[in-house]
């Protein structure tokens, strides 16, 4: 147990891409009894972890680690000045904003004000590499709608895609300009291999496009469906260059 | 706790806003832990620390030798930068309070850890 958390705090700070050889501050949500962040302090890195669980910050406080403990929910916004830290990161974690443990909690409020509050407590330009465990596509769905909201650019590393068990998901926010996503790490070194990952920016969507990815009817729709069809096994004209064009009004 | 992370400890009590900060220090039991000295972190840090802020917890904490100010070409006087690591990293709060300075809300310190979990109406919407 304690070696794959601590694989995936090694995975998050090179996720983070700091700048070499520099010591930085950083904030670990979610700290539990410290795994992580011990990993951030061999690393040469001072840090602040947050963490709800009295139980755990305990545990943490007789490994005897190095960062700052605080007690808190990370649903509540994080009690720090602006510009306060040069990263973020987050191991197993935020999933368990998605929880409602009280009647009274709403989800994607406690998500919003978590990110919305991370976003201002990080220096301009800085990165959060949150890992975490959807447990299924809307809720990530859910998750990142929130972090974009806060103004944050990014998107998801899925490493190791094709295997249940290594499967591990990062969510990498930005709050500066968008710059690139980082290669997830993959079992075959295949290029032609699909990777899977997510980008998502602020930028506007034509509303029809949004709704379908793909306008209906047009060439692009049908050369889709052809192939598709094609697919299934049907019995399909080969495409031309007249294949989708427009026809004359009274078609 | 440590005098950087107090330094930029701030209240997210609903409505408070930047008024939030500082908090006020009380503290019944602190400690002095010998931490290794890294002059380029503290170097970084000098520009963040809200000095009004460390002057008021270290004179609440009885402190001595706490600059009043970052000197001229600060990131190469050792003496000022081990001064300052003294002040913001070997010095730790293991018992006492952080009050709002805004809404007068308490936050008890226990073991080094301060409890900033709020109740649902405090909490920001």
């Amino acid at each position: 147990m304690i070696d794959v958390q601590t694989k995936m705090a090694g995975r998050a700070l090179e996720l983070l891409y700091l700048p070499e050889g520099q010591p930085c501050y950083l904030l670990d949500i979610g700290c539990g009894s410290g795994l992580s962040g011990d990993y951030l302090s061999d690393e040469g890195h001072y840090w602040v972890g947050i963490d709800i669980s009295p139980a755990m910050l305990d545990a943490a406080l007789d490994r005897d680690t190095e960062g700052d403990l605080l007690l808190g929910d990370m649903g509540q916004g994080i009690p720090f000045k602006p510009g306060s830290f040069d990263g973020c990161v987050s191991i197993s974690a935020i999933q368990w904003l998605c929880n409602a443990n009280k009647k009274s909690d709403i989800p994607a409020k406690r998500l919003y004000c978590f990110f919305s509050s991370l976003y201002s407590v990080l220096v301009r330009g800085a990165r959060a590499v949150l890992q975490l465990y959807p447990e299924n596509s809307e809720q990530l769905e859910l998750i990142t709608t929130q972090a974009t909201k806060a103004g944050f650019t990014g998107g998801v590393v899925v490493d190791f895609p094709n295997s249940a068990k290594a499967k591990k998901f990062y969510l990498c926010l930005f709050s500066g300009p968008s710059t690139f996503l980082p290669k997830p790490l993959n079992e075959s070194n295949d290029d032609d291999e699909e990777v899977q990952e997510s980008e998502f920016t602020r930028e506007r969507v034509l509303y029809r496009m949004a709704r379908r990815g793909i306008v209906r009817k047009s060439r692009e729709w049908v050369l889709g469906k052809k192939a598709r069809r094609r697919r299934q096994g049907e019995d399909v004209r080969p495409d031309t260059r007249y294949t989708g064009r427009k026809r004359r009004p009274r078609f | 706790m440590k005098l950087l992370t107090h330094n930029l400890l701030s209240s997210h009590v609903r409505g408070v806003g930047p008024r939030g900060f500082p908090l006020r220090l009380q503290a019944t039991e602190v400690r002095i832990n010998p931490v290794e000295f890294n002059p380029d972190f503290v170097a970084r840090m000098i520009p963040k620390v809200e000095w009004a802020a460390l002057l008021e917890a270290a004179d609440t904490l009885h402190l001595v030798e706490v600059p009043k100010g970052p000197i001229e070409g600060y990131e190469h006087d050792e003496k000022f930068l081990r001064q300052m690591h003294h002040v913001l990293l070997e010095v730790d709060v293991l018992e006492g309070t952080l009050q709002c300075p805004e809404s007068g809300r308490l936050f008890p310190i226990s073991r080094g850890i301060p409890n900033m979990l709020l109740s649902d109406e405090e909490t920001e919407t």
